[in-house]
């Protein structure tokens, strides 16, 4: 592969700020966000998209940023936990839900099944708690044995925020 | 008002929630280069090349290293004579994934590119991957040396044959405790910065300083220049205290090409190369009287080491043979066990550590004599508790004596909580229904050894000693900074320690700070394993926070002119006992305990800081009683847990929000390794088939249960906080309940054991049988 094939230049929206890079052809998307963008709040925890622990938006849909090329992406707006912005002290409902509930231990997969989350509640704004068990399905967790990501995620239900898509942080 | 036994919320919780928490792999200093392992893809044999020069000639190589380039650097910590295993492999390879090279790049993607350049080549040695396949004659010797696979024995006094004989009944059961993979979901990772001036070492690690202390002898450099920090670490579970050969060899990499170096694993070199967990076999005979009392147990353990003994696998089987009794007076016991050396990763610490091997057999053991006695499971063991009156009780081993407890309250609270005879009934109507899902009632009453612990008990395990250190201090405006020698991987530290300093001290909550995983700001440390978090930790802050405050009355007393005895600390400030309108607040004590010309003349500056080591002068023993109920598909064989009900006793709760959540993440293990998780091999050539997430199942959200938490208390009298440990107990507990439900399910069709994990496939088979 020559030179010219094997650097992509792509252009990303992250977390609502435009970037251009040129990336090694096959540059995974959570490679991209961790070591170019600096987005390290973006995690890695296997290699075979079981874990989901590198859980972002992309257009709105959760995806798992380790199945998807950096070049797959251009053109996309991704957004990151860094790029959630919400009424709670700057938290979103769904990460306020995971403070109060104590949703989290380590705090390693905490990134990823917030982005996990996040888009179940857009798809669905009232999931019962087996159906949240079934949209989180994709994301693990070692430490907390689910019970209480499942109640954060219900504390997000029964707080709603404001009627508003600035749930994704638009900085200019 | 007190803060220990509030439900508060935690301090780590806004970083690690806004992505802005500090994990290994989220540093890049500059000119970070990046380490890639080849592991060995050979379980056994002799290597005949190893030829780098494709991957030195490759795009971004900085360099490729082998055991050649070692040769002036000792083997790992830890091993044992004609044992020691070499920080790369040298000749022989013992297990797959065993580090054979490391190659250095620019970045993660070409130095995988030359990892799989180097090319090594292998002469196949005869495999073993399990005990019976090590220990058979003419198995192939993984250390000719030793002569023998078998590594340390440690017989029986008393076979107890004549006790056995003399009960009523015996019984005897083979308990294959399966081989489990901890899988934090952060894998190992450091990042190594060698200077002219010293080394700092980043690392995720659940006791740096252990580390440290290991490191820097290893590396022949003074403990002073060797800094190890572990920042955010992401989950441990035991799995993080072990001698991995990519934390001794980063450094050096780092020192000879003057760049920061990190590596960070990858999960499939993580399933093969961290340390597994579990892997006993027990034989078990057990002899008993027709009214359900047990009369003497013979408890045989055999250890699978792995390739290469961990100080921490080769004390397991000691813990196991400890516990073996569980929570039970049996008037005769006797135990022994031996460890074995096979092609397999090596196994060493997974949460609870030879506790739930212990647990799990005892408790599966009592359910036989239910069985066989034809009693209800609940009134066996209330038959052959030991009662709440007995405390301290002296065990069959004489290091472990059962501080308090209290056995059948436990149960009791399980059984009310679970609606025990309900259930029961429901059992019974559906027994005659083939339509219905079959229902099993499971129960296990638990009980682990923790808080460690007792001078010398850490020791054994390669550690410098079992205390543990806080230090605090107040800073000028009377606030505080509370540094712990244990270094915390999701328990919470940040939390519960405020809690406790914040009684102690009369210092709001939101002024405390802790600090901790850096042994250069930290004093000495030990580290977070073993149940020892708030009962030893925890403690020696209680006692620092005490000794401060006593300073800082003495100062208050003098700044308002009054007797240090008639104060009062309260919301930051000292109050006169009477005259509430008397008063100097915490802060303007702290500014004047820096100020000499302010002090009673028998303090001096600075007197606001103090630190201890806290040692214990026993351990803690936390137990409960857990309650399953699974339903079973008749037809597929599934297991559903419809209930599982958990009732601990780990003595004081400093906060009841994150003591639930550490049984809760415990519990989910031990479901794990009941119905799920097991580390398996090719039977000849020893290939891991559960080197991926794909393979090895880790439970979600969709695999688990909703949980109902109970609690009783009974107080530990071996520290001044009065706690047990809460870490442990869930993976110590859990894998009996669901098991011994599974079994009760399938009682009728003659079932009286099932080895772990019970998969669809085996239950279906034993319900198809039986058609």
């Amino acid at each position: 592969m020559s030179e010219l094939e094997r650097y992509v230049d792509i252009a990303l929206t992250v977390n609502g700020r435009r970037s251009r890079a040129s990336v090694d052809a096959r540059t995974l998307l959570v490679h991209h966000l961790r070591e170019h963008e600096r987005l390290t709040g973006t995690h890695i925890g296997c290699d075979t998209s079981n874990c989901g622990a590198c859980t972002v938006l992309i257009d709105g849909q959760s995806a798992k940023s380790c199945t998807v090329l950096a070049v797959q992406a251009d053109g996309s707006a991704v957004t990151t936990i860094e790029g959630l912005s919400g009424p709670y002290d700057g938290f979103t409902a769904v990460q306020e839900g995971f403070r109060q509930c104590h949703g989290l231990q380590c705090g390693y997969c905490t990134p990823g099944m917030v982005m996990a989350a996040t888009s179940l509640l857009v798809e669905h704004p009232d999931p019962t708690a087996d159906e949240i068990r079934l949209g989180i399905e994709g994301n693990m967790c070692r430490c907390t044995g689910y019970q209480m990501i499942v109640e954060s995620v219900r504390w997000a239900v029964e707080h709603p925020e404001p009627a508003s898509d600035d749930q994704v942080k638009r900085t200019a | 008002m007190s803060l220990v036994g509030a439900r508060v919320l935690r301090k780590e919780d806004p970083r690690l929630l806004s992505g802005t928490g500090t994990f290994v792999d989220d540093l890049s200093p500059a000119r970070c280069a990046f380490a890639m392992f080849v592991g060995s893809s050979e379980a056994h044999a002799r290597i005949t090349h190893i030829d780098v020069r494709a991957a030195l000639k490759m795009e971004g190589v900085l360099g490729v290293w082998t055991a050649a380039d070692f040769v002036d650097y000792p083997d790992l910590p830890g091993g044992l004579d004609g044992l020691e295993r070499p920080a790369l492999a040298r000749n022989i390879v013992r297990f797959v994934g065993e580090p054979v090279a490391v190659v250095v790049a620019e970045d993660r993607y070409l130095a995988a590119d030359a990892a799989a350049a180097v090319d090594i080549g292998y002469e196949s040695l005869p495999v073993s991957t399990t005990i019976d396949e090590a220990c058979a004659d003419g198995a192939e010797l993984l250390f000719p040396r030793r002569g023998s696979n078998v590594i340390t024995i440690v017989p029986m006094l008393d076979d107890l044959e004549r006790d056995l004989e003399r009960a009523d009944q015996r019984a005897h059961l083979r308990i294959v405790n399966q081989r489990c993979a901890a899988v934090p979901i952060e894998a190992m990772a450091c990042l190594a910065d060698w200077k002219p001036d010293g080394l700092t070492m980043w690392a995720t690690f659940q006791a740096p300083h252990h580390l440290r202390n290991y490191l820097a002898s290893w590396l022949d450099i003074a403990q002073s220049q060797c800094r190890v920090i572990a920042p955010d670490v992401g989950g441990g579970f035991g799995s993080k205290i072990v001698w991995y050969p990519e934390l001794f060899i980063a450094p050096v990499l780092s020192k000879q090409l003057r760049r920061p170096v990190k590596f960070s694993q990858t999960r499939s070199e993580a399933m093969v190369q961290m340390a597994h967990g579990r892997d006993q076999v027990h034989d078990l005979d057990v002899g008993f009287d027709r009214d359900g009392t047990i009369k003497a147990l013979r408890f045989v353990i055999s250890q699978n080491l792995g390739a290469y003994p961990d100080p921490t696998g080769l004390g397991l089987a000691v813990l196991t043979s400890w516990m073996a009794a569980g929570c039970y007076k049996i008037p005769k016991v006797s135990t022994s066990f031996r460890t074995v050396v096979t092609n397999t990763t090596p196994v060493a610490a997974y949460r609870g550590a030879g506790r739930p091997e212990a647990a799990f057999s005892i408790e599966r053991i009592v359910d036989l004599v239910a069985q066989r006695t034809g009693l209800d499971p609940a009134e066996v063991r209330r038959r052959n508790f030991i009662p709440p009156s007995a405390f301290p009780y002296e065990t069959h081993n004489e290091p472990v004596v059962y501080d308090s407890g209290d056995f059948p309250a436990a149960l009791a609270e399980c059984l009310r909580l679970m609606r025990y005879d309900e259930r029961r009934a429901e059992q019974a109507a559906r027994r005659n229904d083939p339509t219905a899902p079959l229902l099993g009632i499971g129960l296990s009453c638990w009980l682990e050894i923790a808080g460690f612990g007792p001078n010398g008990s850490l020791e054994g395990f390669g550690h410098l000693a079992s205390w543990e250190s806080a230090q605090v201090r107040i800073q000028p405006d009377g606030s505080a900074i509370v540094f712990v020698g244990s270094s915390p991987h999701g328990q919470g530290h940040e939390t519960t320690f405020a809690q406790i300093a914040s009684d102690e001290l009369g210092i709001s909550f939101d002024r405390i700070h802790l600090r901790f995983g850096d042994t250069a700001t930290v004093l000495q440390g030990i580290g977070t394993m073993g149940s020892r978090g708030v009962p030893t930790s925890g403690s020696a802050v209680k006692m620092t926070s005490a000794r401060v405050l006593a300073r800082a009355k003495k100062i208050a007393a003098h700044l308002l002119e009054a007797s240090e005895h008639d104060l009062e600390v309260a919301d930051d400030a000292f109050f006169v006992r009477g005259t509430p309108g008397k008063n100097v607040s915490w802060g303007d004590v702290a500014w004047a305990s820096f100020q000499p010309l302010r002090l009673p003349p028998e303090l001096q500056a600075g007197s606001l800081e103090e630190h201890l080591y806290q040692e214990s002068p026993n351990f803690s023993y936390p137990s409960g009683a857990y309650g399953c109920v699974v339903e079973i598909d008749r037809d597929t064989g599934e297991v559903s847990i419809v209930d599982m009900v958990l009732v601990d006793d780990c003595g004081t709760v400093i906060n009841p929000l994150l003591a639930e959540g550490q049984v809760h993440g415990g519990v989910a293990q031990g479901i794990a390794q009941a119905l799920f998780e097991s580390v398996r091999y090719t039977p000849d050539t020893g290939q891991p088939v559960t080197a991926s997430l794909l393979d090895y199942l880790v439970p979600t959200a969709a695999d688990l249960p909703d949980y109902t938490a109970g609690r009783i208390t009974t107080l530990c009298p071996n520290n001044p906080l009065g706690a047990k440990g809460i870490g442990e107990s869930g993976a110590v507990g859990a894998p009996a309940a669901v098991v011994n439900a599974v079994v009760d399910a399938l009682a009728p069709f003659g079932v009286e054991h099932l080895d772990m994990p019970i998969s669809p496939e085996a239950v279906w088979r034993i319900i198809q049988e039986t058609r």
